[in-house]
């Protein structure tokens, strides 16, 4: 048995949840490799290769992989997999695009979104927006198989030494073209991987009241989060919506702001270590995951929030 | 140009789903059941497009057992104009149901083929990849644009990053995003008229496709369940609370 993983990058740097699914993926098997397909990602398979638990990397380098076409990708990852009992990769947009399209040509039923490896043929996976648990038992000869990151710890990230190796490619897809990427540019922490995420819901009423949400999160180190009814309304954009078609985001601290708690948003946050809610409507039903509740006006609390962190001496960051 | 649109009866999004006791599922008797979400978001686009011009006709497709068959009838009521339902029961895997809609395609020959990014009920996202897989079509997935041009479609994608804009050539796979559109209501006489359209009925066994599951689903429990919290009285107990009892901040 051997497990290949599937890496995310953006051609420069591996993204940072690759290293949680580096965890789950060694979980499965030890014998643990890396593919990484980029343009010219020297950089991006040197920095895998020095992951303790990696065996060895395999790196296709070409210029039509640069924008990540699950089309350009598929061929690949099926040239490589036959040596392999697992193909795994994170369960986020990149994974959630590219593995079925591999799966369906293995002809594998995939396991999507595992958070937990029971064994190298079982595992756990929520279904219903994490209202169950499933344990399901692949038994596909070849597993395809999804990892939610925020459920497994990032692997530690030095220390190793395996080996590189470089393989050529296939020919580039006809079927489609890339266009463009609207990507939007923050010194805040990834929403992902933040520590402490501060949300708003549809109670913020307009977009420029985010501000009432970026100044605490400023102050806290925090990364910004939405309800899909934010997003929906404009006053933010997607990248930030938590729930069970956005993000799911496991901080230490999550605070959500005019945030009534549709199942759907629960799905993105329950799993949060502490939930703080904000809300004027106290039957709320976020208050029934919340471990501090105010039942108050966010148009009130947010300012004195910020003015009682300010009091305090110190802020962990 | 024909577009295919598949729709999934789910349990209703706004259902507080139960597991079962005896661990072998969720209950589903007597509860309220729906077309999957961004399905409809599938279906509205179709009419849209139709709507403008750019396409002739609109077929809608479920998979499962007797009552999917709502789904189909909705689709039908908002604007599609016929309808297909392969029959089946029991749990079919998204490989399953990506391998009926390939047979569907090769006798229907759509230009297009929309779904929903996602089923509510089993999360799996996978489908339109899949089945864009076994037909070797481009795949546009998370869509919340899209533009239909001579011979492709441009399509706005929502991605963690923030969006992605790919063209793909026609014939191609859309999963819709929720964000794509407005659904419409069907209107009473919609409804009405919707049971006079055509409704084919196929056999999954017909098609000549294994439905048999591969993954054995071993138990279905419930998430477990965090501790209650309190409510505090201000701010400055929240606060307090955050630093001194969480240690949080």
């Amino acid at each position: 048995m051997s497990v290949l993983l599937i890496a995310e990058h953006n051609n420069k740097e591996v993204k940072p949840f690759t290293q949680n699914a580096i965890t789950a993926a060694s979980q499965i098997d030890q014998d643990l490799h890396v593919l990484v397909i980029g343009k010219n990602v020297d950089a991006v398979s040197k920095s895998i290769s020095e992951v303790p638990n990696v065996k060895k990397v395999i790196q296709v380098d070409n210029e039509i992989y640069e924008n990540f076409l699950a089309e350009n990708y598929t061929p690949v990852i099926i040239k490589q997999s036959e040596n392999y009992s697992h193909i795994v990769c994170s369960a986020n947009t990149f994974g959630k695009n590219l593995m079925p399209r591999v799966a369906a040509l293995l002809d594998t039923s995939q396991v999507s979104d595992i958070i937990k490896v029971i064994s190298a043929d079982t595992f756990l996976r929520p279904i219903y927006a994490g209202n169950a648990f499933a344990t399901v038992k692949s038994n596909d000869k070849k597993k395809c198989i999804t990892i939610r990151p925020t459920s497994f710890d990032p692997a530690p990230s030095t220390g190793g030494s395996a080996e590189i190796i470089k393989v050529d490619g296939s020919e580039a897809t006809t079927l489609t073209k890339f266009i463009k990427r609207e990507e939007v540019k923050s010194d805040r922490p990834e929403l992902g991987t933040a520590r402490i995420v501060i949300s708003g819901g549809r109670g913020m009423q307009s977009g420029e009241n985010f501000k009432l949400i970026t100044s605490i999160a400023d102050k806290l180190n925090a990364a910004i989060g939405a309800s899909r009814a934010a997003v929906d309304a404009g006053y933010i954009t997607n990248d930030h919506q938590v729930g069970q078609t956005g993000k799911v985001v496991v901080p230490d601290l999550y605070i959500a702001v005019g945030i009534s708690g549709a199942i759907q948003h629960l799905a993105g946050m329950k799993e949060s270590k502490v939930i703080v809610a904000i809300n004027k409507d106290g039957e709320a039903p976020i208050f029934s995951v919340a471990d501090y509740g105010l039942e108050a006006d966010l148009f009130e609390a947010l300012p004195q929030f910020l003015e009682e962190l300010n009091k305090l001496n110190t802020i962990q960051k | 140009m024909k577009i295919l649109v598949a729709v999934k009866r789910v349990i209703d999004y706004n259902v507080q789903v139960r597991v079962k006791e005896d661990g072998t599922g969720v209950v589903t008797d007597n509860v309220k059941m729906s077309t999957n979400p961004p399905d409809d978001n599938a279906i509205e686009e179709a009419v849209k497009i139709k709507e403008s011009g750019k396409a002739k006709e609109i077929v809608a497709v479920t998979i499962g057992e007797d009552k999917a068959q709502e789904t189909v009838r909705k689709a039908l009521a908002v604007g599609a104009d016929r309808g297909i339902h392969v029959k089946v029961s029991g749990i079919v895997e998204p490989l399953a149901v990506s391998k009926i809609l390939q047979k569907i395609v090769d006798k229907e020959k759509p230009d297009l083929i929309f779904m929903g990014k996602q089923a509510i009920d089993d999360d799996c996202n996978q489908t339109g990849q899949m089945l864009a897989a076994l037909l070797n079509y481009p795949q546009a997935t998370f869509a919340s644009k899209i533009e239909v041009k001579d011979k492709s479609l441009e399509v706005t994608r929502e991605v963690d990053e923030g969006l992605e804009t790919i063209e793909v050539n026609i014939p191609a796979i859309v999963t819709c995003d929720l964000r794509l559109n407005e659904p419409r209501y069907a209107s009473l006489p919609n409804i009405m008229k919707a049971k006079k359209k055509p409704l084919e009925q196929i056999n999954a066994a017909d098609l000549g496709v294994d439905t048999k599951p591969r993954i054995e689903q071993i138990k279905v429990e419930e998430p477990p369940k965090r501790k209650a919290g309190i409510k505090v009285s201000s701010v400055a107990e929240l606060v307090q609370k955050l630093k001194n009892e969480a240690k949080v901040i």
